[in-house]
């Protein structure tokens, strides 16, 4: 805790639920640091944590159940610190240190 | 993008966009509208009586979560005076109902309802794993929809309970919707629309005689999206799985169409559940004229259950195959010009076309091919198991059926004395089982 905050990286919670945490090793909750700069030199978008889940995180290969056409499928709502990203410019939103992005599916179960 | 205050409070946060309005609303606002709407569903339809039990049909999965939560809280705040019990279906897949089963235990304590499971064994003689061990893994979804189709009524009927409500929501009820208008099948689209249904189904006590069981969905125009917002922003205890049998049953169906449709337009939701009242109205002979809210309430039937799993009212490409029985059904309709007053003046030109892609291709049989007479579709009781059915025997003892006939010889021999007496639908397998051999 005591260690000192790197410059280059920002910290972020992402959590998984729905049913969506199958995809990710049944993880439900992670601590992620993301480059504080993404592949152009922008701050990160949830576009970009959605890349960077999909290349780096996701070890599941159906990666079509959870983007399709570059963006979150349809059927998984996403929150941001519990706010709908809709309210918040979707993908386009830019994350900041301490963010809590939330995935969760409305697929399964009844 | 700076924070929107609500629309409602106007001091709190807006945290939620309403899907069906665009509204912008606070946590507590969210809350205390989605239950008013519920409770103006229920006040509108007359869907409770006082002094009534009622079971909720409950599978751990977010919709009877929510709706097991919210009907608590209204018969509390509103005094509706009804009596609540949950009742829970085990298909007997290996391992599949075992976390969604301990949910619905632990909701059961939450909410201070008593709880009742009941296994396909003991409903049908057979566990869908058996089942799957006789018909292998292709095809079983089959059975699962259709033995959970009668499931919850042959289980209510059990415990004596004649009234049950179940978790359907708008996006399930736009999907039967437009499964139907792909089947083409009309007088199912008035059944599947309706928000109460009654079922016969064979008695506890009277042996051979049958109880009307009704059915109905408080939660029919409430979103699929603010259902999982509610369980998410109340921290409700649900389990989410998928259907192991059926990981692809998603993919292609009618409800990544209805998905696919929120996405450009959300208001597209209730639009369609809408339209299919409209049209299930103009449906000869259809009780809809009132709305599905009199008191004649629409024959459940064969209302689509969805192929499978957790599912509430999927669909599962395996449904796609009956699409050609009820194209004959079609061209009744076509005769009464009712296909065209449709087109014509209850669907509007879309804005964009949007590409109906559904699992399998729809099958048009040959002109060449003698069709089959259009069958009247009359509502009776299966002979078999009482329950309702426009056959003589219902899907669910067909398929009873094919499996006891061709369940292996000496297991039938050997397991006759401890099956003779698990309930009716069995013994009247063995029968039929007897006059077949
Ligand atoms: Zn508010
Ligand atoms: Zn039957």
């Amino acid at each position: 805790m005591s260690q000192a905050k790197d410059e280059d990286t920002v910290s972020i919670t992402v959590e998984f639920s729905g049913g969506l945490e199958m995809l990710f090793a049944n993880e439900r909750k992670l601590s992620l640091t993301i480059p504080v700069k993404d592949e152009n030199g922008e701050r990160p978008n949830i576009a970009f944590l959605v890349r960077h889940l999909c290349d780096t995180i996701m070890k599941d290969p159906r990666k079509e159940l959870f983007v399709l056409d570059d963006t979150v499928r349809p059927g998984i709502l996403v929150l941001i610190n519990d706010a709908d990203w809709e309210l918040e410019g979707e993908d386009k939103y830019e994350i900041e240190e301490g963010d809590n992005i939330l995935f969760v599916s409305t697929l399964h179960g009844g | 993008m700076p924070p929107s205050p609500c629309a409602l409070c106007k001091v709190n946060r807006a945290l939620i966009l309403r899907p069906k309005d665009h509204s912008k609303l606070c946590r507590p606002c969210f809350l205390s509208t989605f239950e008013a709407e519920i409770h103006h569903t229920i006040t509108s339809s007359r869907l409770f009586e006082r002094g009534e039990r009622i079971a909720i049909g409950a599978s751990g999965g977010k919709d009877s979560t929510v709706l097991a939560s919210v009907l608590k809280t209204l018969n509390e705040r509103y005094d509706y005076g009804v009596e609540l019990i949950l009742l829970s279906i085990d298909e007997g897949i290996r391992g599949y109902r075992d976390d969604s089963l301990e949910t619905v235990k632990r909701n059961a304590q939450q909410y201070g309802m008593p709880l009742e499971i009941l296994g396909y064994d003991e409903l049908y003689g057979w566990t869908m794993d058996q089942v799957v061990e006789q018909v292998g893994k292709r095809g079983n979804c089959t059975y699962c929809g259709v033995f959970r189709r009668q499931a919850l009524d042959r289980g209510a009927a059990k415990l004596g309970v004649k009234h049950v409500v179940t978790g359907h929501n708008a996006d399930d009820v736009a999907e039967t919707v437009l499964m139907n208008l792909l089947r083409g099948d009309l007088p199912r689209l008035s059944r599947t629309t309706s928000i109460v249904t009654s079922t016969p189904s064979l008695s506890a006590d009277g042996a051979g005689k049958n109880t009307n069981i009704k059915r109905s969905k408080p939660l029919k125009y409430t979103y699929e999206k603010e259902i999982v917002l509610y369980a998410h922003h109340k921290n409700l205890d649900y389990f989410s799985t998928e259907c192991i049998y059926s990981p692809e049953a998603f993919r292609g169906s009618a409800r990544a169409l209805i998905k696919n449709l929120e996405r450009v337009r959300p208001s597209a939701i209730l639009d369609v559940v809408r339209s299919g009242e409209d049209m299930a109205k103009l449906v000869p002979g259809s009780d809809e004229g009132c709305g599905g809210v009199c008191a004649s309430a629409v024959p459940a039937g064969e209302e689509e259950e969805g192929g499978c799993g957790s599912a509430n009212g999927r669909s599962s490409g395996g449904e796609m195959a009956t699409m050609e029985d009820q194209l004959s059904q079609n061209e009744a309709a076509k005769a009464n010009g009712l296909e065209v007053e449709i087109t014509s003046s209850k669907i509007k030109k879309s804005e964009a076309p949007l590409p109906l892609t559904v699992g399998k291709s729809r099958k048009v049989p040959k002109a060449s091919q003698p069709r089959k007479e259009p069958k009247k579709q009359v509502m009776g009781q299966c002979k078999k198991c009482g329950y309702l059915s426009s056959q003589e025997i219902c899907k669910a003892c067909v398929l009873l059926e094919g499996l006891n006939k061709n369940r292996p010889k000496n297991h039938i021999e050997v397991g006759y004395e401890q099956e003779k007496d698990v309930n009716g639908a069995t013994e009247a397998m063995k029968q039929l089982d007897v006059g077949a051999g």
